[in-house]
């Protein structure tokens, strides 16, 4: 039975296990150290925080080699930490989970953290607030090593909600502009509607199984009604759309953008927006039981993967096309994820070389960006090929890589994705392969418009390569774009078959399926209507259009008007009610009855008049009044 | 004798009083309604004394007569003051402290 064998019981640290808490704490401390200790660590704080991010990534890979030399069953390693508090019902503690899936999101997040790091130091280097920027990012380090190495979701949701700060922090980074501030807010305000969404899961959880933890909510899951464990299911995606930015929570994304670039590699390419896409991984014992929230998850994943690949088709932001494309291409994960056992270890693969692929291009924009004055339009680009060839090659390995050119890694992962999807259903498969399609066709514009065509520069613009600090990790992410997929292909099956519920199947390198051959052929159509569309002359202005697709795509298919319609106007409506209503009649009440009283005293106070002799016959009344009391009372 | 007819005599005496205050202006004739009613509740005290035979009542008068010896005192010095001040001896001249 299935279940059954996807319930691991960690088993206790031992050895170098028991440090893993280090690498958590390495960046925490040198991020703390970095924000109090003021401009002594201007000179040295960047290269600290990298060392940081490096000594985790050594850790883990130490970490890593000795779970490779392990049995099966001895993969999952439980760190033990401390009680973080105990009721008489309820106990929670900090302890971390080092298994198959945890360890390859630490690699990826330190590793390609690393690299991001190295970048930074050339790209943020006439910043006169590096030093902060440094301390932001080993805080989304330490945070997003929290998420992915706790053991419950309590410890992880602190890692959600460190992750969701360090976003907020990072996106607003240079807060003198207004846009980014607004987005940074944007982006905090629409994760609470996820993070609502999460802690109403754990209280589920905690009702109906007495734990958070991962292990035992695997285990006793299968013991919950159907209908809460939909519900469960269904807030668990909730706080996923959230984080992941999935249709309907999106919103968020393409307004990150305004973060300096190397954040949006980092945080908002990837490592942070897949962390739903774990967490639905993670939570692959809950979708087991319940088909009908699994499904969901695969709609919302495929609604998402059409969605940010038609916005990636209409922008000239060149930061902003990749922002559509990443919703895009989590939308895959999302849809390999919610297709069950079939699909979630393609869901991380995919993830894992979507963060290869997606950092390299991200960083590669941002060096184009370095090169234009920091300018984003792609309609001001134009035969950047010649003036900068190490980005223009590093970005052209990662643009074959997320088409899925054979051989690259999006090939391998992409392609294992449809066809999980055709498995599932018809509809599922056709709009995926729709997806690929689409993705070529945008890639394609966006390489022609920034590297080829004619040059459209602005006056006094004049484009040069980026500094080998920023390239070498380019570089160094180009590569593993291309090898990545065929380094993990045969492997990651099995690696991750215990940890995600996996079935592993024969997957080989050379041998094509039809779907994939089919796969192949959308992504020509795709690449050949981009090429024939921007071969030659681009205008340099944003061509008036009336076809209704396109300006919805300019628009981010009205997302924030939606927005605004059905949650911001009513919203604003009810409190501006509630606002008259607490004018009018609470402070009515209040004045009115104050104004009573008033008005009574004013009354009352004339008694007052100084006359001694009336304030006796006032006090004579008052004794005949009390005796004439007294008589009656006597005689009834 | 009856002790009732020392009891209504104390009424009258105490209806007096009270009537004098109430009805005059002058401060001194206010003043000695006072002592008037005062006095009347002496004498009802004593007579209740005698009539349940023992010194309770008398006790009260005692302590009566030198609260009123005090406001005597007092009540004279504060009337001399304002007559003083204002030429004028009518309590209804005296009315500032209102409103």
């Amino acid at each position: 039975m299935y279940l059954l064998e996807t319930v691991v019981n960690p088993v206790a640290a031992t050895g170098l296990f028991q440090w893993a808490w280090l690498m958590i704490a390495i960046p925490l401390v040198v991020s703390g150290l970095l924000m109090v200790s003021g401009k002594i660590a201007d000179a040295w704080g960047h290269l600290l925080a990298t060392l940081a991010v490096i000594a985790s990534f050594v850790i883990g890979l130490v970490l890593f080699l000795d779970l490779l030399g392990r049995t099966e069953a001895d993969r999952a390693v439980r760190v033990s930490m401390w009680e973080l508090f105990s009721t008489p019902t309820f106990t929670f503690r900090t302890d971390l989970l080092v298994d198959q899936l945890s360890i390859l999101f630490v690699l990826l997040i330190t590793g390609v953290g690393a690299l991001i790091h190295v970048y930074s130091i050339g790209y943020m280097a006439h910043d006169e607030r590096r030093r902060r920027f440094f301390a932001y990012l080993n805080l989304f380090i330490a945070a997003m090593l929290t998420l992915v190495l706790a053991d419950n979701y309590l410890l992880l949701f602190f890692g959600w909600e460190g992750v969701g700060l360090a976003s907020y922090l990072l996106i607003g980074f240079w807060q003198h502009r207004k846009s980014a501030a607004v987005a940074a807010k944007k982006a905090f305000v629409v994760n609470r509607v996820g993070d609502m969404g999460m802690a109403m899961a754990m209280f589920i959880m905690l009702t109906q199984l007495g734990t958070v933890n991962f292990a035992e909510v695997n285990e006793r899951v299968s013991g919950m009604s159907s209908g809460m464990v939909t519900l469960l299911g269904l807030l668990i995606l909730v706080g996923a759309c959230g984080k992941s930015a999935q249709v309907p929570l999106q919103s968020w994304l393409l307004d990150a953008m305004e973060g300096p670039t190397p954040v949006s590699a980092l945080i908002h390419a990837a490592t942070m927006v897949t962390a739903g896409v774990y967490l639905v991984v993670r939570s692959h014992a809950v979708y087991a039981q319940t088909p009908t929230a699994a499904l969901v998850v695969a709609i919302v994943g495929t609604v998402t993967l059409l969605f940010g690949a038609w916005i990636g088709t209409s922008k000239d932001d060149i930061k902003k096309v990749l922002a559509g494309s990443t919703m895009s291409q989590i939308g895959y994960m999302m849809l390999a994820a919610g297709l069950g056992p079939i699909g979630t270890a393609f869901a991380i693969f995919h993830l894992i070389t979507h963060g290869f692929f997606k950092a390299n291009m991200f960083l590669g924009a941002g060096s184009v960006m370095h090169g234009m004055d920091d300018d984003v339009d792609m309609r001001h680009y134009g035969a950047l090929a010649k003036a900068m060839p190490i980005t223009f090659a590093t970005f052209a390995m990662g643009y074959l890589a997320i088409i899925g050119f054979p051989g690259t890694a999006g090939f391998f992962s992409k392609d294992h994705i449809i066809e999980a999807a055709f498995d599932k259903g018809l509809w599922f498969g056709l709009l995926a392969l729709l997806g690929a399609g689409v993705t070529a066709y945008y890639m394609t514009r966006l390489m022609m418009m920034t590297f080829f065509s004619n040059k459209r520069w602005r006056e006094g613009v004049h484009p040069h390569e980026s500094p080998l600090v920023m390239t070498i990790p380019l570089m160094v992410l180009a590569v593993m774009s291309i090898i990545a997929g065929a380094l993990m292909n045969n492997w990651i099956g099995g690696w991750l078959a215990t940890s995600t519920g996996f079935h592993p199947h024969e997957m080989s390198l050379f041998k094509v399926t039809p779907i994939g051959w089919l796969t192949m052929a959308v992504v020509a159509v795709g690449v050949v209507i981009g090429w024939w569309l921007h071969k030659s002359d681009v205008s340099d202005t944003v061509p008036a259009t009336r076809n209704p697709l396109v300006i919805a795509g300019r628009n981010d298919l009205y997302g924030d008007a939606f927005n605004e319609a059905v949650f911001m106007r009513p919203g604003q409506g009810l409190v501006s009610g509630l606002d008259s209503f607490d004018r009018t009649v609470v402070d009515g009440a209040v004045m009115g009855s104050a104004g009573v009283f008033g008005g009574l005293s004013t009354g009352l106070r004339r008694l007052q008049n100084g006359y001694a002799r009336s304030y006796a016959l006032t006090m004579v009344a008052g004794v005949l009044l009390v005796a004439v009391v007294l008589y009656l009372g006597r005689l009834a | 004798m009856n002790p009732n007819y020392y009891l209504v005599l104390s009424v009258i005496l105490f209806t007096i009083g009270v009537l004098g205050f109430l009805l005059r202006r002058n401060a001194i004739v206010a003043f000695m309604s006072i002592e008037l009613m005062l006095n009347a509740t002496n004498l009802a005290m004593v007579n209740f004394s005698h009539v349940h035979g023992n010194l309770d009542g008398q006790v009260g008068t005692l302590m009566v007569m030198v609260v009123a010896a005090a406001e005597v005192v007092v009540g004279l010095a504060i009337i001399v003051t304002i007559f003083r001040t204002r030429r004028s001896a009518s309590v209804d001249d005296a009315n500032l402290l209102k409103y």
